[in-house]
């Protein structure tokens, strides 16, 4: 079956995911083979998502750890004399 | 480059031991079940080891705040809050669903909870409620030069994708933490922010392929090259 490249578009996502079916995915595969322009969209998608989802994109501020289990423990405390 | 068959964040995935289909391993079962042995423990008078059951998400949830409020210190106070209410609560957690959902399911509402107060209703857009994918182009581009996750290092890269995530709707930045960086699968991201899995799965097409748009030309520009526009950016260093 030939789909074109707006076809491929909206199933990066799901491709990316492995929803797609083995029918659909093979389709897609086939299409990317001959197309660079799509295998580079697929391409920058993936790796652009890679590198938001390596723990050093969203670092956590210096400190955080301690401060959260410090006000836990405090409310830990007065939750315990409350009841 | 080619690199299709790669698991995508296969540390995320790892550290959650789902599939994309939900179901979970056997290493996920006896996780859950030592959270569960944890849990009747703490309720049962060891309330220390709450600081042990939540370790291993207290990173998440701050990301997870931080995605929605995009404000650092309303973030951590956010994830503090929603521990705290997790502790509170924990009496009412049944484990229909595993405790790290649950945890980020408090975590979602506080921030969008704080989101409301402060900017309004700015969540459910109709636009993103719709599960109509819409006509979605993304920047095209001849060829694509891998950019390796050690280019993290530099501030820059960093910077453009955490610009990139601003520009996406909150619901948007939501699933594509919730999925992308903390690995959880369509099933969990759809009970931890309350939606349908199509609806999840709608967002997420919506935003990394906004997410492709967005950064492409600026990492990729044409004849340049990511490196060349790093270096420019880094003033020349």
């Amino acid at each position: 079956m030939m789909i074109d490249c707006r076809h491929v578009w909206s199933q990066v996502s799901d491709y990316i995911d492995g929803t797609v079916t083995q029918g659909e995915r093979e389709t897609i595969e086939r299409h990317l083979a001959n197309c660079r322009h799509c295998s580079a969209v697929m391409d920058s998608t993936r790796n652009i998502l890679v590198l938001v989802g390596d723990a050093r994109t969203f670092e956590v501020p210096v400190g955080f750890g301690e401060r959260l289990h410090n006000r836990l423990q405090r409310s830990m405390d007065a939750h315990e004399s409350d009841e | 480059m080619r690199w299709y068959g790669v698991s995508l964040n296969t540390e995320m995935n790892a550290r959650t031991m789902a599939g994309n289909d939900g179901e979970p391993t056997a290493a996920a079962a006896e996780s859950c079940a030592r959270e569960a042995s944890a849990i009747a423990r703490i309720l049962a008078g060891e309330r220390e080891l709450f600081h042990e059951l939540i370790r291993p998400y207290e990173r998440g949830l701050y990301v997870a705040a931080y995605s929605i409020l995009q404000n650092e210190a309303d973030a951590e106070d956010a994830a503090q809050e929603s521990v705290i209410k997790a502790y509170k609560g924990l009496k009412s957690f049944r484990g229909d669903a595993k405790f790290s959902t649950w945890l980020m399911a408090i975590t979602l509402n506080e921030a969008r909870s704080r989101l409301r107060q402060t900017k309004g209703d700015q969540f459910d857009s109709i636009d993103d409620c719709d599960e109509e994918r819409g006509d979605y182009t993304p920047s095209m581009l001849a060829d694509w030069r891998y950019i390796p996750s050690e280019q993290l290092e530099r501030k820059e890269l960093r910077q453009a994708l955490r610009e990139a995530m601003a520009c996406l709707s909150p619901e948007q930045r939501e699933v594509l933490i919730l999925r992308d960086v903390r690995g959880m699968s369509i099933a969990e991201t759809a009970e931890a922010t309350g939606v349908s899995e199509g609806l999840v799965k709608v967002r997420l097409f919506r935003a990394r392929l906004s997410m492709q748009k967005l950064l492409v030309p600026k990492l990729a520009p044409k004849q340049r090259g990511f490196m060349g526009w790093l270096t420019r950016k880094a003033g020349g260093r």
